[in-house]
């Protein structure tokens, strides 16, 4: 870096501290007194509070929204992006702003507005009971919820990606013969891959880790509408602090290991694309 | 395969792209879309190939309406202007790409698509590159790549965006000699857009100059040339340099000078005089009336021309080129007082 | 609502089109609509008592309060950090880098034990604070304190790519032009990354006033003293007190709508001015 774009050293080393401070106090104190706690009474009661078929139960919950409201928002990431990007249609700026929409929804007030729908005293509430069909305080609704919260976190990867990569290569396939569905898997799929796992990751972190709006609607029936998030806080609010550690430490350890990934894709997608990207 | 190009419109928003386009193109010819940016050469050569759809309008390969044709189905080998290779294939699977995705029935087994694309690969000379990447080969390579996927599928058209808009000035002599003996070897209708009038010059066996969605003039190199149909064409064709003559009695003066310009209108007031750089003649004595008296401003004489910028007495400023033989001859040096004449012009009349 | 003219050859746009209103409008529009249509079913009255009573004023004042400290804590240091990352080097940069999304991709239940573990009296860090008589948990510092692990990485990533961005020939000229190291910064730099730390800072408030479960661990939940406006959302609705529930959610709901227009604005201020450079 040029001399005029340098602070001098000695400013330089203070801001760097600083960071590094703020970084460790506010960042990796928390991550670190999960283990310290989880691990507290040692690894055989950390194994042990982790075999509790209550928390069994919350971790096979918990995948389940997962299974169900990843690919469901995937699908519709790549229909949105590729309407959106692909075309020009009047709208479209108001399309994307009511994508993004539930990200500045509260997780309470999603959960609310389900409850609302579909509760006792809810808009379809009596109908619902009329034909003898429950879905608050049902695992429904927690992945309704969930669909919800991680509704645009695939489509906001894609998006921008897909817009930076333009229609070329599209169109050159259409010209060459290519139909709708060979343009997109052999052509299009290609170039976005990684944003496409990107996407996927965070919307996977955030479907297993969602806590707010998931408790509205749960009900917190142990065993049959609690996810790990929820049983965490049951554990932790009786005081079985090792157990709900435990628990949590699961939560943290795919917390980085979506951090992990991301930082591995950007580097591949640095690797892959970069020199294409210049090439043009 | 002929195209033809009857009533075409296109607007973008609200900027008409191309108004009342009619357009015939012959079997096997070698087509330059010549005109500005913003000219709808680009657009014309988009909705020939299905990639834009037309407001009003028809296209027709051999008489037949492609309205209902797709894209996929029009038999169009498209190259477009950054080439738009897969960056994520290598070239080898770039140019096998419109073979691998045909129909099953219709598809060539994987040892005569092999077979295929390595004879496409020698055809552009670029054999020993087939497991690269795009992001591995030159401008001009990629080039040829592109060129060489789509006459994959043996389209009927080739149409060629800007092809060598983005190569440095060396490639893109080089790449255009080779399109010229390529499409003699091929024989395909051939369509390219350029803005270049150079190029639309030295490959194409037609010109179509454009400007503002509209076709100027459609023509021989020869003919859009040496007779532009109007201003346009003449000032867009090459460097011109423009007087403005008064007319007398059918016979037009600049300054003192009068030029000898046949057929003049005796109503005529005025002409407005067309004149390119190796029109003009320069002496160092007026040759007779017509003579125009002008100095030297600059004298350039690197190049295989020599140009030079000159006044004339009435105040006007043009540039004309000699060859070195004649400037050997007659060693102008700037200032010098130098009578022109004019050995060719294109010129219209006014009544005012 | 939406013209359906293709512009693009492409195939497929019908089909993409009708897919993503038809699963916006079931996921998001029409959960989202109830909660308007169960509003508008409340008389001003109701709605005006509702929100006007002391303990739902105090929970949204509790909310803005800490929200709006933390979101400038972070604006200070977040931008000091994106400066770092973006522009210097040392050992461990890559690791703190990717660190910078951990409150993100952290679910908030964990970081709210974490956190309650770390600042209660009998904490890592608490058993300091409370000796000196600070009390970091189920007060409103020990909110604040939640809320800017929170917000942290909305700040700093908004800003580090702009300043990754920025021109260097901006810079240079500036210094070739005399200007020292300050004055470039106070009067070149400063005016560019306005934008983006406001974004940043909105970003981090809105994410503070919605945020839920990284707070309810460590806040106390003493009506009136350090109960958070959501948390009173359940409260009600764990009374079956939908109206309640409803009146609070809307003007919550209303005034994230606000900020996201803010920040759409602040996004359109910020290309503007980098556009013009």
């Amino acid at each position: 870096m040029s001399q005029s774009r340098q602070e001098p050293t000695i400013i330089r080393r203070i801001l760097i501290t600083i960071a590094l401070w703020y970084i460790g106090f506010f960042l990796v104190l928390p991550l670190m007194i999960v283990f310290a706690s989880a691990l507290h009474q040692g690894v055989g009661v950390y194994l042990s509070s982790l075999h509790d078929p209550m928390t069994l139960a919350a971790i096979r919950l918990t995948l389940l929204t997962a299974v169900v409201a990843v690919p469901l928002n995937l699908f519709f990431g790549i229909a949105a992006s590729w309407a959106i990007v692909k075309f020009d249609f009047r709208g479209k700026n108001l399309l994307l702003t009511l994508i993004d929409l539930p990200l500045s929804v509260s997780p309470v007030i999603s959960g609310l507005i389900y409850v609302l729908l579909f509760g006792a005293h809810g808009a379809w509430g009596p109908w619902l009971k009329a034909h003898g069909i429950q879905i608050i305080f049902t695992p429904a609704a927690i992945i309704l919820t969930t669909l919800f919260v991680t509704f645009p976190l695939v489509a906001r990867e894609l998006i921008p990606m897909m817009k930076t990569l333009g229609n070329d290569e599209e169109e050159a396939a259409i010209t060459l013969g290519a139909g709708g569905f060979k343009t997109f898997w052999y052509v299009t799929l290609p170039n976005i891959k990684w944003g496409l796992l990107y996407g996927v990751l965070l919307c996977n972190a955030r479907a297993m880790g969602e806590f707010g709006a998931v408790s509205v609607v749960s009900g917190h029936i142990r065993g049959l509408t609690n996810t790990l998030p929820l049983h965490i806080e049951i554990l932790y609010n009786e005081y079985q602090f090792t157990a709900a550690f435990a628990a949590a430490s699961l939560l943290v350890f795919l917390a980085l290991v979506t951090l992990v990934a991301k930082s591995l894709i950007e580097l591949k997608f640095k690797a892959e694309q970069m020199p294409l990207l210049k090439g043009k | 395969m002929s195209i033809e190009v009857k009533g075409v419109s296109k607007t973008f928003d609200t900027f008409k792209a191309l108004d009342r386009v009619d357009l015939n193109i012959e079997t096997g010819e070698l087509l330059a879309l010549l005109g500005p940016s913003g000219s709808g050469k680009t657009t014309l050569l988009r909705i020939i190939a299905g990639l834009e759809v037309a407001d009003e309008g028809q296209i027709l390969f051999h008489g037949e309406d492609t309205k209902e044709r797709k894209v996929k189905d029009r038999q169009v080998g498209f190259v477009f202007q950054h080439y738009a290779l897969f960056r994520h294939m290598t070239v080898f699977e770039n140019i096998a790409f419109g073979l691998r995705v045909k129909p099953k029935h219709l598809r060539l087994s994987d040892a005569q698509i092999k077979e295929k694309v390595h004879g496409l690969l020698r055809l552009i000379q670029l054999d020993y590159i087939g497991e690269r990447y795009p992001w591995q080969l030159s401008g001009g390579q990629r080039q040829r790549i592109a060129l060489a996927r789509a006459l994959a599928v043996e389209p009927k058209v080739l149409l060629l965006d800007e092809p060598f808009g983005s190569l440095d000035a060396q490639v893109r002599k080089e790449l255009r000699q080779w399109l010229r003996r390529f499409h003699d070897q091929l024989h395909i209708t051939s369509l390219f857009v350029t803005h270049d009038q150079e190029e639309a010059l030295e490959v194409a066996d037609k010109i179509v100059v454009m400007n503002k969605g509209r076709l100027e003039q459609v023509g021989t190199p020869e003919e859009v040339y040496h007779k532009p149909a109007n201003k346009f064409v003449l000032n867009f064709l090459g460097n011109v340099n423009f007087f403005h003559a008064r007319v007398v009695d059918g016979k037009a003066y600049l300054g003192n000078a009068m030029i000898d310009l046949p057929d003049l209108h005796k109503n005529s007031k005025t002409a407005s005089l067309f004149v390119r750089p190796h029109q003009f003649e320069l002496t160092r004595q007026p040759k007779d009336g017509s003579s125009l008296k002008a100095v030297a401003l600059t004298i350039n004489p690197a190049g295989s021309v020599v140009k030079i910028d000159l006044k004339s007495e009435g105040g006007d400023t043009f540039q004309a080129e000699i060859t070195q033989e004649e400037f050997q001859a007659l060693r102008f040096q700037k200032g010098d007082t130098i009578y022109v004449s004019l050995r060719q012009v294109t010129y219209y009349e006014y009544e005012i | 609502m939406f013209l359906l003219k293709q512009r693009s050859s492409l195939p497929g746009f019908h089909l993409a089109l009708g897919y993503t209103v038809f699963y916006l409008s079931l996921i998001v529009l029409i959960p989202l609509s109830t909660l308007f249509i169960k509003s508008s079913s409340l008389d001003w009255k109701t709605f005006i008592d509702i929100v006007s009573a002391p303990r739902t004023l105090a929970a949204i004042r509790l909310s803005f309060s800490t929200a709006f400290v933390a979101a400038s804590v972070n604006v200070f240091f977040g931008f000091m950090i994106a400066w770092v990352l973006a522009r210097y080097r040392f050992p461990g940069k890559k690791i703190i880098d990717a660190l910078i999304d951990f409150p993100f991709a952290l679910p908030t239940a964990v970081a709210g034990i974490a956190l309650t573990a770390l600042y209660s009296p009998h904490g890592w860090v608490g058993r300091y604070l409370y000796s000196w008589g600070i009390e970091s948990a189920y007060s409103p510092l020990g909110i604040t304190l939640a809320l800017i692990f929170i917000g942290l990485p909305f700040v700093v990533r908004t800003i580090e790519p702009v300043i990754q961005e920025l021109d260097p020939e901006l810079e240079e000229a500036a210094a070739s032009l005399g200007a020292g190291r300050w004055q470039t910064f106070g009067r070149v730099l400063f005016p560019v990354l306005l934008p983006p730390l406001l974004t940043g800072f909105n970003l981090a408030f809105a994410r503070g006033i919605a945020e839920y479960g990284s707070i309810i661990f460590i806040a106390g939940n003493m009506p009136g003293k350090t109960e958070i406006a959501p948390l009173l959302i359940i409260t009600k609705l764990e009374q079956f007190d939908y109206t309640g529930a409803t009146a609070i959610a809307v003007v919550m709901l209303t005034i994230s709508f606000i900020l996201l227009a803010i920040t759409n604005f602040l996004q359109w201020w910020a290309s503007k001015r980098i556009g013009i450079n």
